[in-house]
């Protein structure tokens, strides 16, 4: 039976020196197949007595069962080489670029418009619209501002003619502010009332600082008890918002609008140097907004009586708010569609804002 | 509106600094735009003398002087011609920022001698317009003083007036107002009247007392036109930008500007008869000072003598009769004018005067007789004359506004409570006439403010006083819970607006106007809402589309070498004039390759379904019926007739989509391909209101589903959604999805035939599909695709 031993350790090396799957193969059939040295060994068994017949061929089924593991094990161990050899043969450079894919952007008045939005939901407001052609009574005068007035010289009016009428005070206007939905909105409903209308204005101005079309968010609160301490209030918790910025100094200085009285403009403090603007510090002052109460006169002309309401009205300019906040240089830059300008200064479809995501640079990063 | 601080007190006692007069103005209400201080651009500029003074030995102009500070003793190149040995100036020792030239001073090296500092002229130091020479001042100035105390500087302040405010048109009503503020005493007005016995030799007659309540005539005879206007007047009247003209025009200049009371000057000897106010004839010619002529209408004002209308009531004089140097005898004219007539008239014949700005806005309807004489006054005083008796027509008895304030609305209406005395006070101090009347505190205007007519002009006196930042700042309370901030309709549209860009697409801005010329091609109505009077001829339509935008767009991109394309905009095309006649719309152009160059992937030209998917992904993010939708082949003439669509639902449009026609393209200056859409966001349903939220229930077959594929071939006419349909239709129990897979036209086929392949996914319900099963529902397809569309097996 010691030739059985050295069998084992004869066959052992052999498999394993065994090198590929197709070595391994003929290995195999060398071994344990119909006519391999196992299965030749088993077969000269039955020349053997009975006795001797059981107790040799224990012994070589014992071997042969060795045999098979160790084949398998061979195996298992040839088929990773050979698949690591696949594998390595299959490389390629990673550090080459991407399947190209377009990443869009939102332009900043619509980021604006939603960061506005989220605040000042936040705070009760619905959003109210209206149309951008108005006529000259919703524009102006139940805005307080009838023909003549010289208010309305402050703004230049774009007129489309009326085709029913010669008169010119019937011609139409390009809402030279958002102000005429707070009379849409309170011809719509009853206070209390707390909207907030974006959109395009438009006055005949072009130059460094104003384009012939803008956008403005105008925003109308009326109740029973509303006071001029609530505007402050209401502006103040907007802009630190809207800034991202735990405190922010203003100033109110007094002003005039014909559909708000008193009326105010709101200044932020900020730092300005020659190349760049600092909001919430330093000694230099912004304007930001225009506010007030609203004259009774437009409570009237939008069916509400002054006797019984009071409010608050203000208007910000959206782009503005833009050119602030992201340190856009250039307000007649917003309309040129340049490629370049839009994906630098755009906003990647991710960036929904909110006061719970945040408002801004929440949106991952841009590609 | 500009005035200098030395005018400022002439009625204003006061020993407020520069600063502490801009930040009282602008808390008041009178905003500060500028401060023009040279003094602030004065530091380290100090008087010296000249003690030594010899030719520069490379030049036969400069002079090399040394300079005395008070400190030391300098060399200094200078080549002023008025620089002598012994004199004292303005000395800028290195490092002073010369105001002119915004810019620190070196060391200088000229001509090859060193320079340690400059000898100032007036210009260079910002104090004046002189730049001839040095400043020279009294040999006997203090040496080492700073400069801003020798120098006569008069800052001045620029601050913009609110049409309500028209009083501050005038230096008076700013000194008033800053009196009010406590910044100092308001000074009594130096004014007095000169009675004569000489009988004028022009009267006055007035046809409409409602366009002209009161006009003052005065005749001043044998005046010196050519006499020199005082530097004080003149100094005054250049600080704040008006040219010193002749003694007559800068007194009413001044007087415009002092009293915000404007005033005009006939030549009394080129009037002919008696002085007439009013209303023109229709067609009745006028020509103005400027030498421009009006054709008015019978609303406009006019001051005639019988030759015709010689001046435009309160807005502009004639050209005919107005002073020259050498006019002796003058009527002044000082009237009032309703605002309104002045307004219409000025704003139909588009005549912009310091004179209408007034009279629009409000002069003090007081101010007639009392202008008047300030006019004679300094008229008498510059030029001399004989002042005859002064003719008045209609009279002053203006009564004046009545408001009442009652005390406790500062704290309702404001937030903060202001004792009745505090109000009573400010009321005062701003020239209100109080007293009160049930609790309630009744105040008569001062003649001067038309813009006091109930109690919120008031409590806006009030708070402007008391200073808005007295107001504390109140959270608002919470109101109603909103249901929703933004409405259904605007929520989809920054939905659509974030699913485009989401697509690869930028979003932009542009114009809601357009070229009328362009946009023609784009008008579905026969609407043109062109404006009256558009910014320039490029934007003088309200388009009618945002397509032609975005092709200028596209066209101004490709000009700076990007022309792979992807733009959105989100916003009104118009449709008629009349307000609300606009829709929203979302379009969109893509032009060029999907990409740049790249080693992977497959880069391609845009087509006419890129343009397809977007209209569809829009109505998708808006939750429209983007699978129901038809599609028809009858998009608008400016697409390719034969690569465009529109989805429609029933006979509403919710989109077009194809490519741009070439023609419209060549219009633009395109030279490549555009394929564009337009969403029509309003046309697309809202979601009926439900308040089940809950999914239907999901419906899964234990069975697997089988993919069988079959071509046809059809007539080319024939549209694959018909072949789609057809398919679908031919068991919609159990054929759940219709794909093409494949479109061929070319050789193989008979002529006008093309092949359509599709594959199609059948899904067992009760058990299996057996091949024979299989077999008829293929069979099934192949027989109602044929029935509705002619097509056969291939």
């Amino acid at each position: 039976m010691e030739n059985l031993e050295n069998l084992k350790s004869e066959l052992l090396a052999e498999i394993a020196g065994v090198s590929d799957l197709k070595a391994w193969d003929e290995c195999r059939v060398a071994l344990i197949g119909k006519k391999g040295k196992i299965t030749e060994q088993l077969k000269g068994l039955s020349a053997l007595p009975l006795e001797q017949k059981i107790e040799a061929g224990k012994k070589l089924n014992v071997l042969k069962s060795e045999i098979e593991a160790a084949l398998a094990a061979r195996k298992d161990v040839l088929e990773v080489e050979e698949l690591n050899k696949k594998l390595m043969s299959e490389t390629v450079d990673v550090t080459l670029p991407i399947r190209p894919e377009a990443q869009g952007r939102i332009h900043p008045v619509s980021k604006i418009y939603e960061e506005v939005v989220a605040i000042f939901g936040e705070m009760g407001f619905e959003v109210a619209e209206g149309p951008d052609i108005e006529d000259q009574f919703h524009n102006f005068n139940a805005l307080n501002m009838p023909a003549n007035h010289p208010a309305r010289q402050m703004q230049d009016t774009f007129y489309i003619p009326n085709k029913n009428s010669d008169d010119f005070d019937d011609s139409y206007v390009v809402r030279t502010h958002t102000s005429p939905v707070q009379i849409r909105t309170m011809e719509a409903k009853r206070p209390p009332i707390r909207i907030i209308a974006p959109g395009r204005t438009y006055r005949s101005d072009y130059d460094a600082t104003h384009t012939p079309m803008f956008h403005q968010v105008e925003g109308l609160v009326i109740d029973k008890n509303i006071t001029m301490a609530h505007l402050k209030g209401c502006l103040y918790d907007f802009v630190k918002a809207f800034f991202e910025l735990d405190e922010i100094p203003v100033r109110y200085r007094p002003s005039y609008f014909p559909f708000t009285e008193p009326s105010a403009e709101m200044d932020i403090g900020c730092l300005k140097t020659k190349t760049e603007l600092k909001i919430g510090a330093g000694t230099d002052w912004l304007e930001i907004l225009g506010c007030g109460m609203v004259h009774p006169s437009v409570l009237k002309a939008g069916g509400i009586d002054p006797d019984e309401y009071q409010g608050f009205a203000f208007g910000v300019g959206i782009d503005r708010l833009a050119m602030l906040k992201y340190g856009i240089p250039d307000l007649r830059t917003f309309f040129e569609s340049d490629v370049r300008w839009l994906k630098h200064y755009g906003f990647t479809p991710l960036d929904f804002s909110s006061m719970t995501g945040g408002l801004s640079n929440n949106g991952g990063s841009a590609r | 509106m500009k005035f200098s601080i030395s005018w400022l007190k002439e009625h204003l006692d006061t020993n407020a600094t520069v600063d502490e007069i801009a930040e009282t103005l602008t808390r008041i209400g009178l905003e500060v735009e500028e401060v023009f201080n040279p003094i602030s651009k004065l530091d380290g500029f100090v008087t010296a003398k000249v003690e030594g003074f010899e030719i520069h030995p490379d030049s036969d102009h400069l002079h090399v002087l040394t300079v005395n500070d008070g400190k030391q003793k300098l060399q200094v190149v200078c080549g002023a011609p008025n620089c002598r040995l012994g004199m004292v100036g303005v000395f800028a020792p290195v490092g002073a920022v010369i105001p002119l030239y915004n810019e620190a001073l070196k060391v200088g090296k000229i001509r090859g001698v060193e320079s340690f500092g400059m000898m100032c002229s007036e210009k260079e130091l910002g104090v004046g317009d002189d730049h001839s020479g040095i400043i020279v001042l009294p040999d006997d100035t203090e040496i080492g003083l700073p400069a801003a105390k020798v120098l006569t500087i008069d800052p001045v302040i620029e601050i913009s007036i609110t049409p309500n405010r028209a009083e501050c048109l005038g230096v008076r009503g700013i000194a008033r107002d800053l009196a009010a503020a406590g910044l100092g005493k308001l000074k009594p007005l130096n004014i007095s009247h000169k009675n004569s016995n000489l009988k004028s030799p022009i009267k006055v007659k007035v046809e409409d007392y409602k366009a002209c309540p009161v006009y003052v005539g005065r005749y001043i005879k044998g005046v010196n036109n050519k006499a020199e206007t005082p530097k004080w007047m003149k100094d005054r009247l250049a600080a704040i930008g008006l040219r010193p003209i002749s003694p007559l025009v800068d007194v009413t200049n001044y007087i415009n500007y002092d009293l915000a009371r404007p005033l005009h000057v006939f030549d009394a000897d080129k009037l002919k008869g008696d002085i007439c106010v009013r209303m023109a004839k229709e067609g009745e010619k006028f020509v103005s000072l400027e030498g421009k002529e009006y054709t008015l209408d019978n609303q406009s004002l006019g001051i005639c003598d019988d030759e015709g209308i010689q001046c435009l009531g309160g807005i502009m004089g004639g050209a005919e009769k107005g002073c020259s140097p050498e006019t002796v005898n003058v009527f002044v004219e000082c009237a009032l004018f309703d605002p309104i007539v002045i307004a219409r008239t000025g704003r139909k014949f588009q005549i912009d005067s310091d004179s209408r700005y007034r009279y629009e806005r409000w002069v003090d309807p007081k101010s007639n007789v009392l202008g008047s004489d300030y006019a004679v006054q300094l008229i008498t005083e510059i030029c001399g004359g004989e002042v005859y008796e002064m003719e008045i027509a209609g009279e002053e008895n203006y009564q004046p506004k009545v408001a009442y304030i009652r005390p406790e609305r500062m704290k309702s209406f404001i937030g903060i409570d202001v004792s009745k005395e505090k109000i009573v006070e400010i009321l005062n101090h701003l020239g209100f006439i109080t007293s009160e009347e049930n609790g309630k505190i009744k105040a008569v205007s001062p003649t001067w403010r038309g813009d006091i007519d109930g109690e919120q002009d008031l409590i806006e006196e009030v708070v402007r006083m008391i200073g808005l930042d007295t107001i504390p700042a109140e959270t608002l309370p919470h109101g109603k819970f909103p249901k929703q901030v933004l409405t259904p309709a605007q929520h989809r549209a920054m939905l659509v607006k974030h699913e485009l860009a989401s697509r690869g697409m930028l979003e932009t801005v542009t114009w809601s106007f357009t070229d009328s010329k362009t946009a023609a091609a784009f008008r579905q109505s026969d609407d043109a809402v062109l404006l009256y009077n558009p910014i320039t001829a490029e934007l003088d339509e309200m388009r009618p589309s945002v397509l032609p935008n975005l092709l200028i767009a596209v066209k101004n991109n490709i000009a700076r070498g990007y022309s792979d394309l992807a733009l959105f905009e989100v916003g009104p095309a118009f449709y008629g004039r009349n307000p609300g006649e606009q829709n929203t719309v979302a379009g969109g152009v893509r032009s060029g390759m999907t990409s740049a160059k790249s080693w992977i992937g497959d880069v391609r030209p845009y087509d006419v379904f890129d343009a397809k998917a977007d209209a569809l992904a829009a109505i998708a993010a808006a939750n429209g019926p983007w699978e129901n939708a038809q599609i028809t082949t009858d998009a608008p003439a400016y697409y390719h007739p034969g690569r465009s669509g529109t989805l429609r639902l029933g006979k509403n449009v919710l989109a077009y989509f194809g490519e741009i026609h070439p023609q419209i393209l060549k219009k633009f200056d395109i030279k490549q391909r555009v394929v564009a859409f337009e969403v029509v966001l309003n046309n697309i349903p809202l979601p009926r209101e439900s308040h089940d939220k809950a999914r239907k229930k999901l419906e899964l077959s234990a069975f697997q589903p089988v993919d069988k594929d079959l071509a046809f071939v059809v007539d080319k006419s024939v549209q694959a959604v018909q072949i789609i349909a057809a398919a679908k239709n031919a068991d919609r129990a159990h054929i759940t999805d219709v794909r093409v897979f494949d479109v061929y036209e070319g050789p193989n086929l008979p002529e006008g035939k093309k092949s359509i392949a599709i594959s199609l996914t059948f899904q067992p319900k009760e058990a299996t599909f057996t091949d024979v099963e299989i077999e008829s529902l293929m069979k099934r397809v192949e027989v109602e695709v044929g029935k509705k569309t002619g097509a056969i097996l291939r």
